[in-house]
């Protein structure tokens, strides 16, 4: 199971928060999945006087580790300034970092992403970097001092799934020690289950499930790919090949042609 | 036989209670801190959309079924209820959200550019698709709630700031009862009021979109409402910039003659909701009966809790949104 910064997390699943139809419903889709982690926006919903109070004490009982995020900041000091409001509000050194760098794509400001990674760690914050699958980027990640990458397989909320299968394939290569988890971008089970079987530590969900029609099913499909995925790649799938392989020998034929 | 009752909170959900209760010939007086329906309450901000089939692409089937009564029951309290239907759209590269919104609701019609023209010619030079909610209705929540205090109080329901309730409590004080509602919480909403002459349109508008969903009430003479975000947070004050100018945005998006228009209001209020978002009736030790919980839905379930909360008081028939007793 992955491991991160020395604490292990009994599922391979993460979750958002975020645009259930109801907390009920986002309850039971932690339930039916067993997802591990959750992760929760702090900027807009914090308001005065933690007036987002009554929906985290909900999420609170959901009793799965807390990974606070810094969605919808668009600069390096409010990343920053929403990392500390998030370690105050939930007493966790961890903190998701989301640097947007480009409104319509939500994709992150790569540069914006390091210089925060950097003073974060400085700062004591366990940092799980939002980022691209970029090699030089992750390996900047890495040496600000950063343990988790979680590269997105597509933009935030499309659904397309692993867009860059090579580029993904790369990192897990280059960096076989390090967890890699694919945050953003899953629309279907099957693209979880691709993930897993490439090695990735974990996956991170929201919008596939949350707008799913039914969201509680929805997270449990997604659980039993992710965990299909893990087992395959356990078992050593078998290396694609060009020739066909008869799985019962070919009679009177030493060889194939 | 004849019952006296005391409502808490001159809300759309405390008049609704009072209206039904009184028509039924209970003695009823409404106690509220804060006068009359107002902008101290989350009623005056609400959208005064009776869109039940709309709401069918979240809200749970109960909400859908219950809030088809709303109309008809606004209209028997001398409310001008438009039926008018509505109207939903998507831009261009969203466009498939409107399949997806068309699968999870019902009674609609799917409209071409032509026939969306024919219903309203600003959005046909805009839109190539649209469907068309036939059933649904709006009203202008300031009026209907302003209107149901007078013909209350014409009726004979006494209005207070404070006293002793007599009789069977039903408290419809919203997030207020947060104090006997631990499960209770807030769901920030934030609206914009324009006055947009050159725009026209006779009928709620829903344009869809994964980022910043809007609706567009018209509310006449040129001025239309706008909203809503909807933040997990209990604060009822302090719309950001970044809600507004998303609201506006959306508004500009769907038609680019709202650049022109002008700020009349920026509203901002928490929507009461427990954690199904889900309405409910129930019992408290106290004897009072909370009725609460109605999130988005203020216009489009007060009428059916205020039925129920009379057939449960009078005839002893047992709400479907009972909840059994708090604390």
């Amino acid at each position: 199971m992955p491991m991160f910064y020395g604490t292990e997390i009994a599922s391979r699943m993460m979750l958002g928060t975020a645009q259930y139809p109801s907390p009920a419903v986002l309850a039971e889709a932690f339930k039916r999945s067993g997802a591990g982690i959750a992760t929760v926006s702090v900027r807009r919903e914090a308001g005065e006087d933690q007036a987002g109070q009554a929906f985290w004490e909900l999420i609170k009982e959901l009793n799965v580790a807390l990974l606070p995020n810094t969605a919808g900041c668009h600069s390096v000091r409010e990343a920053v300034t929403t990392a500390h409001m998030a370690r105050e509000l939930f007493d966790t050194p961890w903190i998701k970092l989301e640097v947007i760098g480009h409104a319509d794509t939500l994709q992150p400001d790569i540069f914006g992403l390091a210089e925060a990674a950097r003073i974060l760690s400085e700062d004591g914050f366990q940092v799980f970097p939002y980022c691209t699958e970029d090699l030089v980027l992750c390996d900047k990640l890495l040496n600000t001092g950063c343990e988790v990458l979680m590269p997105w397989g597509a933009p935030i909320g499309t659904g397309l799934g692993l867009n860059n299968v090579y580029g993904l394939r790369s990192l897990r290569a280059h960096f076989p020690d390090v967890p890699l988890v694919v945050d953003a971008g899953l629309g279907v089970p099957s693209q979880a289950a691709q993930a897993m079987e490439m090695g990735f530590d974990a996956v991170l969900l929201n919008t596939a499930v949350a707008k799913a029609g039914d969201p509680a099913a929805m997270a449990e499909a997604f659980a039993k790919a992710v965990d299909a995925g893990a087992m395959a790649h356990a078992a050593d799938p078998m290396e694609p090949r060009d020739m066909a392989a008869p799985s019962t020998p070919v009679l009177g034929k030493a060889f194939l042609e | 036989m004849s019952l006296t009752v005391t409502v808490l909170g001159a809300g759309v959900v405390g008049l609704a209670v009072a209206a039904e209760l009184s028509a039924r010939g209970a003695a009823v007086q409404v106690i509220d801190p804060n006068g009359p329906p107002g902008a101290h309450g989350c009623s005056w901000w609400a959208g005064g959309m009776l869109a039940a089939d709309c709401e069918g692409e979240v809200a749970e089937e109960q909400v859908v079924r219950l809030g088809r009564e709303a109309a008809g029951w606004w209209q028997a309290q001398g409310a001008e209820v438009q039926y008018r239907g509505s109207l939903v759209v998507a831009l261009g590269r969203d466009r498939r959200e409107l399949d997806r919104f068309a699968r999870r609701t019902e009674n609609h019609t799917a409209l071409d550019q032509a026939a969306l023209s024919a219903l309203e010619p600003d959005l046909g030079e805009r839109f190539d698709r649209a469907l068309h909610m036939g059933k649904e209705a709006h009203i202008n929540p300031r009026e209907t709630i302003l209107a149901l205090h007078d013909r209350l109080a014409a009726r004979g329901v006494s209005f207070g700031t404070d006293g002793a309730p007599s009789g069977q409590v039903v408290d419809c004080r919203g997030l207020a009862a947060r104090d006997a509602l631990p499960e209770l919480r807030g769901v920030k909403g934030e609206m914009v009021i324009l006055r947009a002459p050159d725009v026209s349109l006779s009928r709620p508008v829903r344009l869809l979109h994964p980022r910043f969903p809007l609706y567009i009430v018209p509310r006449g003479d040129g001025v239309f409402m706008l909203g809503a975000t909807q933040i997990e947070s209990g604060e009822r004050r302090r719309a950001t910039v970044r809600s507004v100018m998303e609201l506006l945005n959306a508004a500009y998006a769907l038609h680019p003659a709202f650049g022109e228009a002008e700020l009349l209001e920026i509203g901002v209020d928490a929507r009461p909701a427990f954690p199904d978002n889900l309405p409910r009736i129930s019992g408290g030790k106290d004897g009072r009966i909370y009725v609460n919980g109605l999130f988005r839905h203020g216009y489009l379930l007060a009428p059916a809790m205020a039925r129920m909360v009379a057939d449960w008081l009078m005839d002893g028939k047992k709400p479907e949104v009972w909840h059994e007793t708090h604390h």
